[in-house]
């Protein structure tokens, strides 16, 4: 007698991978981090999405949230760099190859604080790559202290109160050059889940600043950073659905009350506002929705601006198609003749 | 009529004085902002034309217009290149500097200068010659507000007729200086010049014993600054991405190199370029960009001077911990803080040298040429490569942005070299691979580029304590283990930097250790101190650290040697200290110079004669 069944197909995704191409190493966060739950949604999201581990560079700063490259993708390159200096290293690399697709995961003290140079001149370069802010509004690593994304009124546990304006790394986005922004929550993973999807379609810059609470320093009563705060304040623009380019358009919203986003791919990001006919091409319209949010208390989330049509820094710098890196010596050293050439005019 | 007053007790009076030929220097005071440059180019070249040996060095400050700045040429028929500590003739335009600039002079000195400043009134041990320029400026440039440019190419006329430069050679000079786009103001400037010359015939009698004589030692040679020598070898080495902001006395580098890659790195197939060049926000941006770059597999630079290799210090740190390869071009002015950002010194070594916190060293190349400066930026790369580790090209502001005769460049003869990459294909062999393993025994492990097809391709690169598999670590043994193998890599590069140049002379006791622009001066000084004193000495010239065996045995084989160098606190010399036994560390003496201009062979020869009591 043989009760045993055949073993179930193993799932795999439209390039014929497992989900386990997509993980990373065992977190070592703390329990409840919302950082967590991001790593998920990027293993989840490039798993659905069927894009090549190798083809993916991940990069970070310092803090935490830049810890976390190394819980997804593990057969991505991955690269821990300096504090708030995650920028440039991206910037390098997607020069040397640009056929890399680059995400990088940041903090609110590595890119609001430290590395707010290097975030501003990124955005002002519209590289193609996607930014992610883990925005708990706290340094974690050093145990708790404000960052500059820390709201006025804000309480630590320690009862320090925040005394200082945060800085909106949404509206400075939108302000100096990001072609993809949007704002979530690490708790909304349907929301999430779309918004990475269309950030990894997009061409250009992509700001993601996720609102993703530290369990252990800034979780508490007081706390604008905390589960519950960011539960009861969330203000959703819009729903969401990705609808990848080879995929049939089943969509969830019903067609004719949405607004669609068509990204480079062939992708479509469709929207269905909640929040009067809310246009995300618009860069005023989100600055000044953005402003009155604030100004409310409420944290708004969605697609709060998407621009399609800007070229970026790579299309700029008029590169070869082929990495630069790996292009042969017959392209990179000048023939003997050019030497002489240059020689015979310093005679 | 000649105004030249010469009073009989003068030593000017002297009628047996012997003609000084190809054997001076000029100095050209005047304003910047005030087009001097190319009249003081033209002059050079004329000379060099000649062929006669010559260089020039400007003096400028850090100043866009107003401030004084001072141009010197020596022409020098023994080939002596370096500064010359005496100017023997001066022209004195600026009316700021002109009485101090005449004070300075040793008697018997040359004086071209603009009349209403009555110079003449300030000493009587000199030759003078006082030009109407404002007067002479008028008929040939009808043009006023062009007048103050033109006005400076008169003194080259002055000049050429008064030290016999052959105005045919001035006038080729002067149409290769404004090229054939610029042949209007070219023609406008040659009357400026032929006018000059013309004035001088007229009303000079020549009292002054300079002249030039034609010679043939410039034929073949070039005239180039270092920095476009260094940005013409990174084009060669094959550079695909450069970052920079800019600094004095780098800038030149970089916007040298921009003009040569447009030139000769667009694909002519696709119009596209086969590099990326980027102005960064700040140094540590451009470092930071560097090492990204080169993590991904291009070949990456940067280009600065002392303030930004201080910024870059932390992600410098970065590249040596995680063994990311970079190629850093310092062009060394004189710190601390802003310093004096348009003089010269050699102040950087031991901060570039273990530049970062916690054990961290780097690799110096140090060019005292511009054909060293293209052939070390091609060695940067592949050292860089090879080794994956940031490599420093230490040059300085007397070589980077001076006028140096050179020898034409050769065509490296050796392929590019791109160090230990797998490939896919490698891994399908291999299976994986362990990112720091030290596999080959020269403490350099493999790497993998991003991008590369293959599932084993992937590793973590961080600044955080890693094992030999790149996974995060904080175990004792393992950060030992690690740290040990990144010192036993920098002893295997020992091997292939480029080896010191040594002249030991037999009985001598004395020997001189020097690097980068310092060789000059101490070249000449050698030969003074043999001429002058019949005091042989031997001279070492370190072209790299680490340090390899030559240094030891040169100590070793004499008694005292001098290591020369420009900065206050003897910094190669500490460098060596922490190589050398207790006895050879004995025998070193220092002997330094940081006033800011580059080191002249009279400051040296001075200070061993007084060392060693000749």
């Amino acid at each position: 007698m043989s009760t045993a069944a055949a073993p179930p197909p193993k799932k795999v995704n439209r390039i014929g991978l497992e989900i386990l191409s997509y993980k990373g190493s065992k977190t070592t966060l703390c329990a409840g981090c919302g950082h967590n739950a991001i790593s998920e949604r990027i293993v989840e999201c490039f798993y659905e999405l069927g894009v090549q581990p190798w083809s993916v560079a991940k990069l970070s700063g310092i803090g935490c949230s830049s810890k976390t490259p190394a819980y997804f993708l593990g057969q991505s390159h991955g690269f821990n760099g300096v504090h708030g200096r995650m920028p440039a290293i991206a910037t390098g690399a997607m020069l040397a190859n640009r056929t890399l697709l680059g995400i990088g995961v940041t903090g609110d003290g590595d890119t609001a604080s430290i590395g707010m140079g290097q975030f501003m001149h990124l955005l002002r370069r519209n590289l193609p790559f996607i930014y992610v802010i883990e925005n708990n509004g706290v340094y974690g690593l050093t145990k708790g202290q404000f960052s500059a994304t820390a709201d006025i009124g804000s309480v630590l546990k320690t009862g320090v109160i925040n005394e200082l304006p945060p800085f909106d790394c949404c509206a400075l986005a939108l302000q100096c050059g990001a072609t993809f922004v949007a704002r979530t929550f690490s708790g909304d993973k349907k929301q999430l889940t779309a918004i990475l999807k269309a950030a990894i379609a997009h061409q250009g810059l992509a700001i993601i600043d996720v609102i993703s609470p530290c369990t252990t320093f800034n979780d508490h009563e007081g706390s604008t950073k905390s589960y519950s705060y960011t539960k009861d304040h969330e203000e959703p623009l819009h729903e969401l659905d990705f609808v990848p380019y080879y995929e049939e358009i089943t969509a969830e919203i019903p067609a004719g009350e949405t607004r669609e986003v068509q990204m480079h791919d062939g992708s479509k990001l469709r929207i269905r506002s909640l929040h009067g006919d809310y246009d995300p091409t618009s860069k005023f319209e989100a600055l000044r929705t953005l402003d009155e949010a604030s100004r409310s208390g409420e944290v708004l989330t969605g697609v709060l601006y998407v621009d399609t049509t800007k070229p970026t820094f790579i299309d700029m710098l008029n590169m070869a198609d082929a990495p630069l890196a790996t292009l042969p010596e017959s392209l990179t050293r000048p023939p003997k003749s050019a030497l002489d050439q240059v020689m015979e005019e310093l005679q | 009529m000649s105004t030249t007053e010469v009073s009989p007790a003068s030593p000017l009076s002297g009628e047996s004085q012997q003609p000084v030929v190809n054997d001076f220097s000029i100095q050209v005071a005047t304003v910047n902002g005030s087009g001097s440059q190319t009249a003081n180019n033209v002059l050079m070249r004329s000379i060099f034309q000649m062929g006669i040996p010559v260089s020039g060095k400007n003096m400028f400050p850090s100043n866009i217009q107003g401030l004084p700045t001072w141009f010197t040429i020596r022409a020098s028929k023994h080939g002596y290149i370096g500064r010359k500590k005496e100017v023997d003739f001066l022209v004195a335009m600026n009316p700021e500097t002109a009485r101090e600039d005449v004070q300075k002079l040793d008697s018997g000195a040359a004086v071209v200068y603009d009349e209403p400043l009555k110079l003449d009134a300030v000493r009587s041990d000199l030759h003078f010659y006082p030009v109407p320029f404002d007067k002479l400026v008028g008929p040939v440039c009808p043009e006023p507000k062009l007048r103050k440019l033109v006005r400076n190419m008169i003194y080259d006329g002055i000049v050429a007729w008064l030290l016999s430069i052959e105005m045919e050679e001035v006038h080729q000079a002067l149409f290769r200086q404004f090229g054939k786009k610029k042949a209007k103001a070219a023609e406008l400037n040659w009357g400026a010049a032929q006018a000059g010359y013309e004035y001088a015939s007229k009303t000079f009698t020549k009292t002054d014993p300079y002249r030039v004589e034609r010679m043939n030692e410039t034929a073949g040679k070039i005239i180039i600054e270092g920095n476009m020598a260094a940005a013409l070898g990174c084009m060669f080495a094959g550079v695909t991405v450069v970052t920079w902001y800019p600094i004095t006395p780098s800038s030149s580098l970089v916007e040298y190199l921009i003009g040569y890659l447009k030139r000769f790195r667009v694909d002519k197939e696709t119009g596209k370029a086969t590099y990326a060049v980027v102005q960064a926000e700040d140094e540590l941006s451009a470092i930071g960009m560097v090492l990204g770059a080169a993590w991904a597999g291009a070949r990456s630079m940067t280009s600065t001077a002392g303030p930004g290799i201080s910024l870059m210090s932390e992600f410098v740190g970065l590249g040596y911990y995680a063994e990311i390869p970079a190629v850093i071009f310092d062009v060394q002015r004189v710190g601390p803080s802003t310093g004096l950002p348009t003089r010269t010194a050699q102040g950087d070594i031991l901060s570039t040298a273990l530049l970062s916190h916690g054990d961290t060293k780097h690799p110096l190349l140090l060019p005292s040429s511009p054909e060293e400066c293209f052939q070390m930026a091609i060695t940067a790369f592949d050292l860089a490569e090879q080794f994956q580790t940031p490599v420093f090209v230490m040059t300085d502001l007397d070589l980077g942005m001076n006028n140096w005769m050179a020898d034409p460049f050769e065509y490296p003869t050796e392929p590019i070299r791109r160090g230990k990459v797998l490939t896919a294909e490698d891994l399908n062999r291999l299976g994986g691979f362990a990112r720091y393993k030290d596999v080959d025994g020269d403490g350099v492990g493999y790497r993998t580029l991003p991008g590369t097809e293959h599932p084993a391709a992937a590793y973590f690169t961080r600044g955080s304590g890693h094992n030999e598999k790149a996974l995060y670590t904080e175990r004792e043994d393992d950060y030992v283990n690690n740290m040990d193998r990144l010192a036993h890599k920098f002893e295997s590069l020992r091997a292939h930097v480029p080896r010191p140049i040594v002249d030991t002379r037999p009985n001598a006791k004395v020997g001189f250790i020097a690097f980068g622009t310092s060789h000059y001066a101490v070249e000449e000084s050698r030969d003074q101190l043999r001429f002058e004193h019949k005091f042989e000495t031997s001279y070492l010239r370190l072209r790299a650290y680490p340090f390899t065996e030559e240094l030891r045995d040169f100590i070793r084989r004499h008694d005292r040697v001098y290591v020369v160098e420009q900065n206050r606190d003897a910094q190669m010399l500490d460098l060596m200290r922490l190589d050398l036994d207790v006895a050879d560390i004995a025998k070193l003496r220092s002997l330094r110079y940081y006033g800011g201009l580059p080191l002249d062979a009279r400051t040296v020869t001075d200070h061993i004669v007084l060392q060693e009591g000749l």
